[in-house]
């Protein structure tokens, strides 16, 4: 495999990775990174908690999450209160949803505005959040993968109607784009020949999300494919009479591939902090479904009375948007050692 | 005379000046009252009273606006040919005599209405108001295509021609004066007892002739109130001054007011708009305080507080034109399973409103207590039926049809469509929440063409009238497919109801006794038809800084703004 990790190693082999494959050094000098391998499982915590929304909900909460709970009733301390508590102070204005229990049985994070239990929401939340960063960061790197490759190997017309098209798409802010892609497609259903888009469906945040990031991967790989164009190996097989298909599939493609994988969980923190900014502003995630976006837009009303509605989302997006940007650091200097001692330098 | 004597003379006729004075005290109340008054005014006239709201109410003319932001600041600043009573209570129903010496004289079996016009009345910019200034201001009704011109007016003569034409709308036949007699008649196609009240509403306030004939927009428009708008920047802040040419002649229509200025800051959200009146920065606040600032005011400041019943009513109108909504059933099914309870509680708890089925709001003319939809059917709602509701909804056959509740993106309106969508999903509906940026939400459901199925609505009062609930909202003439404009938003016509209204309507210019009765009757009919859900009855919430005194609700306009001093 490429050129960028086994022959660009200007330092001496270390005793220990004789024979190995790169991606085995790649994983030993990972595993090495504390940092990393904290925040690797700091992610799979939060990934595993979301997958067991279901479980949480129906066997230990004993909640609907999607249904509002308006007018029901919970256990506190052995008795019986209201989810939804009418003011019994001065002039009795006001309901306030309950706060934190810190009973996992009995709304352990409080209510939301609908009295619906904000800790089985916050996991369930999690797994849209999730799967539309993790969906829109593939949709990212493959159409900029293949855009950049194309862009980058055959220059010419192609770059040039590639290549601005990229700078169109860039040259709008993000969240502009987004939002006003998402004003336009997400309250409406649509039918791409056979098949339906229901409004509401989580396939349009990811398309939206996905799309307006692809200049980041798409120019870094134009970048770095138009660099290997010149480079010896390439040269070489060019003058061996490699095919075009050849080149891209066999030397080319290799040598970008560590560049997705480091952008990869870059890429799908941006698209987790995207989708919680576009649903806190309703137009991503729709309700009853729930988003850490949505959430956190619940408990905005909420701030004064019940700051756990929104900051507990918030924590989560944070959490998970640091693992994944220290991840993708200590992934960046386990493919490209270099690249961390040019850093420290 | 001497000196002595001159001043034994003096001390005489002071003392019977005096004696005078405290026996017309005792014996006039006006004089008492107005002599109060004067004191009052004497030591809590001045200052500037400071408003606050998130947002501009948009355009200041005043036969454009259709806001209740602007109506309230209106009171003070504009005067038609009649006038709700600038009064708290039901006395702020009662219409009259304003620009108009006195009520019209009514003539030709209720259809022509003359006017003598008030002598010395002034716009701000110095002009008496002549005969001309009213017969160009009801002309103006429709060149700036007034959103009420086609509802209210239509029924002047020559309405017709000017709803085509509105540039070049002279209402021929329809608005006539002598400026000599100072007097203007008003010809209509039909008796219309209700049009008093459409002559009180700002949409015919009297303005100057030479008043742009288009939307002035921003551009201040004179007018003959208390007060004048000096300066108008939508971004930041409308300022009222006092007219230096107004002189009070008549308390109630239009009174004097305490502050010198009031002015309306923009820009706070309502979160900070709490903060600031808490703080004394703002005397008041137009949005509605967020539902977690409830309970704080309530508690902490509770003299600040005040609540008054409205005449509106929260619900949910649905479409009785297409699935699944055209049939009865489903939308029984959605009366029966709404917890009206529930829906009270989102809008603030059950200090902030009453639970309802009915359209009527209490207190209002016709309405008698009603509800057929709730576990123990009778005069209140006591709970909801959720059985009966799933069985209804298996009977009329559309279980699992796919409904999207539309609404307002503002927090309040949003959680309502999402506890109605729960609900709905619990009866054997598939539904979905579709908020709509409340910039576009009216106009919005009220087209066919956009096939809202069901949708969060408020409707507060024109004026009180029980036809400006169930005719305007539930009329056969009011509905008007693929329009904008089409108030009737549940596309509700039953032919027999409708003949009842009409009859209703009539009955209306000899017998308002009667016409009440059967207005009750119209409400009971339009219930059971269920072309919508009611939720509830809402209370008005003011909150108003310390210094704020002599707070007055008008059940018509609301709080009158100049009836309030700050110091």
């Amino acid at each position: 495999m490429g050129e960028a990790l086994a022959g660009g190693l200007s330092a001496p082999p270390e005793p220990e990775t004789a024979g190995a494959s790169p991606w085995a050094l790649a994983w030993r000098r990972f595993r090495r990174n504390k940092v990393g391998v904290a925040m690797l499982i700091v992610l799979v915590l939060i990934v595993l908690s979301s997958l067991v929304a279901p479980l949480y909900a129906n066997h230990v909460a004993h909640t609907e999450p999607f249904r509002s709970n308006i007018d029901g009733t919970t256990i506190v301390n052995g008795k019986v209160v209201p989810v939804m508590q009418d003011s019994s102070t001065g002039l009795g204005l006001g309901v306030t949803p309950i706060g934190p229990t810190w009973d996992p049985h009995h709304y352990l994070l409080g209510a939301d505005n609908q009295g619906r239990d904000v800790a089985a929401r916050l996991l369930y939340g999690g797994r849209n959040s999730l799967l539309i960063g993790l969906a829109a960061a593939i949709l990212t790197c493959t159409l900029g993968t293949i855009i950049g490759l194309a862009a980058g190997f055959f220059g010419g017309t192609v770059d040039g109607v590639l290549s601005r098209l990229l700078d169109v798409v860039w040259a709008f802010p993000v969240f502009l784009l987004a939002i006003c892609l998402s004003t336009v497609l997400a309250t409406s259903s649509y039918s791409i020949g056979p098949v339906r888009i229901e409004s509401g469906s989580l396939v349009l945040p990811i398309v939206i999300i996905g799309i307006v990031y692809v200049p980041y991967v798409g120019r870094s790989v134009r970048g770095e494919v138009l660099s290997l164009r010149e480079r010896e190996f390439v040269e070489a097989a060019i003058g061996m009479g490699s095919s075009s298909w050849r080149l891209l599939r066999s030397d080319i493609f290799p040598n970008v591939v560590t560049t997705v994988i480091v952008l990869f969980p870059i890429m799908i923190a941006l698209a987790i902090v995207t989708e919680a900014a576009l649903s806190f502003l309703s137009i991503g995630v729709q309700p009853p479904d729930a988003s850490w976006g949505t959430i956190i837009l619940d408990g905005q009303s909420l701030l004064y009375t019940r700051p756990t509605v929104a900051l507990a989302p918030g924590i989560a997006i944070v959490l998970t948007v640091l693992a994944l940007n220290v991840l993708g650091d200590a992934v960046r200097d386990a493919l490209d050692p270099r690249a961390k001692h040019k850093a420290a330098r | 005379m001497r000196r002595g004597t001159k001043a034994l003379v003096v001390i005489f006729v002071v003392s019977l000046a005096a004696v005078a004075a405290a026996y017309a005290g005792t014996t006039s109340p006006k004089g008492s009252a107005s002599a109060e008054r004067a004191a009052v005014m004497e030591a809590h006239r001045g200052g500037t009273m400071k408003l606050i709201a998130k947002t501009a109410g948009g355009t200041l003319d005043p036969q454009v606006n259709y806001t209740l932001q602007y109506w309230n600041l209106y009171m003070g600043t504009y005067d038609g040919l009649l006038a709700f009573t600038k009064a708290g209570g039901n006395a702020s129903f009662i219409v009259v005599p304003d620009i108009a010496e006195k009520m019209p004289t009514i003539s030709n079996g209720g259809k022509t209405w003359t006017f003598k016009i008030r002598k010395g009345v002034k716009f701000s910019n110095g002009k008496e108001v002549t005969t001309q200034d009213v017969v160009a201001s009801l002309q103006r009704i429709f060149k700036v295509k007034s959103p009420t011109s086609g509802g209210f007016y239509a029924g002047i003569i020559g309405a017709d021609a000017c709803l085509k034409k509105a540039a070049t709308c002279t209402l021929k036949g329809g608005v006539s004066s002598n400026p000599s007699a100072r007097t203007v008649t008003i010809n209509l196609k039909a008796p219309d007892p209700e049009f008093k009240y459409k002559l009180a509403v700002p949409h015919a306030s009297i303005v100057p002739a030479d008043s742009p004939a288009k939307d002035a927009g921003t551009k201040p428009v004179p007018g003959t109130g208390a007060y004048y708008f000096s300066s108008y920047n939508p971004n930041k802040q409308l300022v009222m001054k006092r007219n230096p040419y107004f002189k009070e002649w008549s308390h109630a229509a239009q009174p004097d007011g305490y502050p010198d200025q009031i002015t309306m800051t923009f820009g706070l959200t309502a979160e900070a708009q709490v903060t600031a009146v808490e703080n004394g920065q703002y005397d008041w606040m137009f949005d509605f305080p967020p539902s977690d600032r409830l309970s704080e005011i309530g508690t902490k400041y509770t003299d600040q507080v005040k609540l008054n019943l409205l005449t509106a009513f929260w619900y949910l109108p649905m479409n009785t034109n297409i699935p699944p909504f055209n049939n009865l059933k489903a939308r029984q099914a959605v009366n029966y399973a709404i917890d009206r309870n529930a829906a009270i509680k989102i809008f603030g708890g059950p200090k902030l409103a009453t639970p309802s089925c009915q359209v009527l709001p209490p207190g209002f003319p016709g309405h008698k207590d009603y509800c057929p939809y709730t576990k123990r059917p009778g005069a209140k709602w006591s709970a909801p039926d959720l059985a009966k509701a799933k069985k209804l909804v298996q009977e009329s056959g559309t279980a699992g049809q796919a409904v999207s509740v539309y609404s307002a993106d503002d927090e309040v309106q949003k959680d309502m469509a999402v506890y109605v969508q729960s609900v709905l999903n619990q009866i054997g509906y598939k539904a979905k929440v579709k908020p709509i940026s409340g910039n576009i939400f009216f106009t919005y459901v009220q087209n066919t063409k956009h096939k809202v199925q069901i949708n969060v609505q408020q409707w507060y009062q024109d004026y009180p009238a029980a036809s400006d609930f169930l005719y305007i909202l539930f009329g056969c003439e009011t509905f008007h497919p693929g329009s904008d404009s089409s108030i009737n938003i549940a596309g509700f016509c039953d032919k027999k109801i409708n003949d009842q209204m009409k009859k209703a309507l009539k009955l209306g210019n000899t017998n308002p006794k009667a016409a009440d009765a059967l207005w009750t009757k119209v409400d009971r009919m339009v219930t059971d038809a269920s072309p919508m859900a009611t939720l509830f009855t809402p209370r008005h919430l003011d909150f108003v800084s310390k210094r704020v005194g002599n707070f007055t609700f008008s059940k018509q306009y609301y709080w009158i703004i100049d009836q309030s001093w700050v110091q």
